[in-house]
């Protein structure tokens, strides 16, 4: 007797929280598989490259301290995100806001001559107002002239790239840069403290956690996140409800942005103690985490997982360039692969699939 | 061809389930060649799972389908047009943006490779409509057209493939009566020029007027096929629903008393700019029913957003209780107390993907009880929820069950219940029942009388003429933007109506 093997299709009415927590595992697992197969090409074994991942990124301080410190501008913009996501703007310029974050802050710590103590405060205040304006410009563009959010978002990081190039190699080049484009390093009053002998700025660590928990409140118990979601479910029923599109928008772009830019703040004022290239800056944070706050449905709080998830695949990259000799750019690839996969895996939360065996 | 009994479908055993029901519980289905079949039956009593079934959108579990004596496998709707089997939806599958001889040959293979002969196939696609007395301009883009023309466009495109079945889903629910007796003699012709038609509907009096032979589903079993000759409208009701159908509502005398609504003059564009209202003037009182009729797309869509805040007006004025509210916004409307029951109730009166609860506060959430300051009060939006659901008896797992889920008649429970929780002075109900099976729609007209009674002024706008005939005190009828006269609903005429739906002005002022 011949068996074959059929399979059933169903709508499924609701994803329970179990269905999206092991599909997203799924779809994780076949990215690992699918890159499995370039590590193949460099002639690595991908189970011995996922383990030396794993224990340089997790397993040893150095290789923790890394991934954290990734973990901190991938939460911010990642707890952002969720916050545009959720109302159904397609934020794709936290790498931008990042940018303009890194700019005012470090516009503030060379040239504002403010006391001490106020200021980093001062700093982290001009960097959520520099990410804010320059997420509510795609903001108002979109509600006043229904421009497209993804491609206005997206050209507003070329415009901020190219600005903080220009500044490092013109009006703020640093006399003692020495030829070199960055500007003159902050005053000491302008570094972030940090957790001793690591390169982790606590004090930016700790608002990430305290906004993720703040925003998930905000979403599930408050009238602006009702009418977050509202206007995300159903834009025609909000406009029925009376919800103002306008200024819910501006709201939304007003957080998302907000947070990118804390995450610049963080970076210059954390890390590098100066502005410099943008790709030293970010390294692609305001990208990657679009696939943060993907891989966390939306929700503010699971950010906190999924950001400290792709720490440890960035810590990745230099892992691998340094032990396998292998380029960095592969982890690009695993990116894309999971996002990829996770894309196509949403299809897994609206139908079920069921195997049947037929004789 | 020798098929003896002359059946052109039969449909064996029809078995269909969805996740939580069985849409189609083994169903068998004869139609006779060259007859119009109805296929009569509540909402959810699986007539158009059925016929999808048979159109191949839908692969059946069990069961087989039989043409003119051969078994087939309908695989997908281009094999049923292989076989000659073609289906009018209920929301036409058109491109709004192209002509209408581009719509008809979409899809095909017409001319060589990648280029179209348009003369040719303007040439056949007007002998057929010459042929059926389908008059419509070839070059007109389709979102021009009114929805009758968009329906002969379909019609059209199926004969266009040469179809021998032609399967209509309920086609009169976006029609005037004279359009609807126009469609009636095309059907006719058709079926004396051999073609099978079955037509699905809920409507009694379309399948007494237009059939052959009806059959009656009931949630998902066929009760009974009969000549329709041999039976009439009582009697296809009990079997559709089950139990007796009281087809008179009880309703009080018309007490007079204050206005509660004045316009005067009013004037507002459509979304494509275009003027949608040229001076419309009319007072609404409370405690009053006034229908508005009028074939879709004259202006009532616009008046109802005018009246709720969401589309400004151009000029004129509007008073609410002696208030001024010209151009207030849907939230200050929505304030002062006026309800909306929407057209589109899923696209505009719910969230689908939030639950209940949520969609019951959807209008009140800024308002103590259920929220403080920026904080909502879940405990109050709960009870509320179970408040509401045995008020209004919505019949759902819990108040956490997205709306989504629920069944058209519990979807406007939720409506109505939010809309009318607050005794609101002023409601704007807009198609309340459409769609609606028996029961919901019985259920959602003794709420609006109840609302009535309570003193509640009321503006309801629906295609369904015997709705308004039904419901409302007076009738205003309005044909491009305007007002072609209001009549008073005990004396009026379902004839004068359809005239005035047309454009003709009512002689002698009434009230």
């Amino acid at each position: 007797m011949k068996r074959r093997v059929g399979f059933k299709v169903e709508r499924r009415p609701v994803a329970s929280g179990r269905v999206v927590f092991f599909v997203s595992l799924l779809a994780i697992f076949a990215a690992l598989v699918v890159a499995g197969i370039f590590f193949r090409i460099y002639g690595v074994s991908p189970i011995h490259a996922y383990q030396l991942i794993l224990r340089g990124s997790l397993g040893s301080r150095f290789g923790l301290t890394e991934t954290v410190r990734r973990v901190i501008p991938l939460l911010l913009c990642g707890v952002g995100l969720t916050i545009a996501f959720r109302a159904l703007f397609w934020n794709i310029g936290a790498e931008g806001q990042l940018l303009m974050g890194a700019v005012a802050a470090a516009g503030v710590a060379l040239f504002s001559g403010l006391p001490g103590p106020l200021l980093l405060p001062a700093m982290f205040i001009g960097g959520f107002i520099g990410g804010a304006t320059w997420g509510l410009i795609p903001a108002i563009l979109k509600v006043m002239l229904g421009l497209n959010d993804v491609i206005t978002t997206l050209m507003m990081n070329y415009i901020a790239i190219y600005f903080v190039e220009w500044l490092i190699h013109g009006p703020w080049k640093g006399p003692t840069a020495r030829g070199f484009a960055y500007t003159d390093t902050f005053p000491r009053a302008a570094w972030l403290p940090t957790i001793y002998g690591t390169r982790i700025h606590w004090p930016t660590l700790v608002l990430g956690l305290v906004l993720a928990v703040v925003m998930y409140i905000m979403v599930t118990r408050t009238r602006i996140g009702f009418e977050i979601r509202v206007i995300g479910e159903n834009p025609d029923a909000a406009r029925f409800a009376g919800i103002s599109q306008l200024k819910t928008t501006l709201i939304v772009m007003l957080i998302s942005g907000g947070f990118a830019g804390l995450a610049g703040v963080g970076e210059v004022a954390g890390i590098h103690m100066r502005l410099l290239g943008p790709t030293n800056i970010s390294m692609g944070y305001g990208y990657t985490a679009i696939i943060v706050a993907w891989l966390a449905r939306r929700n503010p709080l699971a950010v906190i997982v999924t950001s400290l998830l792709f720490g440890v695949i960035m810590t990745g990259g230099d892992v691998i360039k340094v032990s396998l000799g292998l380029p960095f750019q592969l982890i690009n690839v695993f990116n894309g692969l999971i996002l990829f996969f996770l894309i196509g895996s949403e299809i897994l939360l609206r139908y079920k699939i069921s195997f049947l065996l037929r004789r | 061809m020798d098929n003896s009994e002359g059946y052109a479908i039969e449909l064996c055993g029809i078995v269909k389930r969805f996740p939580g029901v069985v849409a189609n519980d083994g169903i068998d289905l004869k139609v006779c060649r060259g007859e119009i079949h109805c296929l009569l039956g509540e909402n959810g009593a699986g007539k158009t799972t059925l016929m999808r079934v048979l159109y191949g959108l839908y692969r059946p579990e069990e069961g087989k389908i039989i043409l003119n004596g051969q078994q087939v496998h309908m695989t997908s709707p281009r094999a049923a047009l292989n076989h000659h089997v073609g289906m009018v939806h209920q929301h036409f599958r058109l491109v709004p943006t192209l002509s209408v001889e581009e719509n008809i040959v979409l899809g095909l293979d017409e001319g060589t490779g990648p280029f179209v002969n348009f003369r040719k196939t303007r040439e056949k696609i007007s002998s057929i409509a010459n042929e059926y007395g389908l008059s419509v301009d070839l070059q007109t883009k389709v979102w021009q057209l009114a929805v009758g023309q968009q329906q002969r466009v379909e019609i059209l495109k199926a004969l266009y493939r040469e179809v021998d079945i032609l399967i209509m889903d309920e086609p009169t629910s976006v029609l005037t009566p004279q359009e609807v007796d126009q469609l009636f003699s095309t059907l006719r012709t058709l079926v004396d020029d051999g073609l099978t038609i079955i037509f699905i509907t809920h409507k009694l009096d379309e399948v007494m007027r237009v059939s052959d032979r009806v059959t009656v589903l009931r949630k998902g079993k066929v009760v009974s096929t009969l000549p329709t000759a041999e039976t009439d409208k009582p009697a296809l009701a009990r079997l559709m629903v089950g139990r007796e159908v009281i087809f008179r509502l009880e309703k009080s005398p018309l007490k007079q008393r204050e206005k509660i609504l004045e316009m005067n003059d009013l004037h507002a564009l459509n979304d494509r700019g275009l003027p949608a209202l040229r001076g419309v003037s009319f007072d609404l009182f409370g405690g009053e029913i006034l229908g508005v009729a009028g074939v879709s797309g004259n202006g009532q869509y616009e008046l109802a957003e005018v009246l709720t805040g969401l589309r400004k007006s151009t000029k004129g004025r509007v008073f609410l209780a002696k208030k001024e509210v010209t151009n207030c916004s849907a939230r200050e409307m929505n304030d002062l107390n006026v309800a909306h029951i929407p057209a589109e109730r899923i696209r505009m009166g719910i969230v689908p993907a939030l639950s209940i609860r949520e969609n019951l506060i959807l209008k009140k959430y800024r308002r103590p009880p259920f929220s403080y300051r920026e904080f909502l009060d879940n405990k109050e939006i709960e009870e509320n929820a179970r408040r509401a659901m045995s008020d209004y008896q919505i019949a759902a797992p819990s108040y956490e069950t997205p709306v989504k889920l629920l069944s058209g008649g519990n979807i406007q429970k939720v409506i109505l219940a939010r809309e009318l929780s607050e005794n609101p002075n002023l409601i704007v109900a807009v198609h309340p029942t459409y769609g609606l099976d028996i029961g919901a729609t019985e259920q959602v007209r003794q709420i609006l009388l109840a609302q009535r009674e309570r003193g509640a002024a009321t503006l309801l706008i629906s295609e369904d003429l015997e709705e308004i005939m039904t419901l409302s005190d007076r009738i205003l009828v309005i044909f491009n933007g305007e007002v072609m006269g209001i009549l008073d609903a005990e004396s009026a005429e379902i004839e004068e109506i359809g005239l005035m739906m047309a454009g003709t002005r009512h002689k002698g002022e009434e009230l």
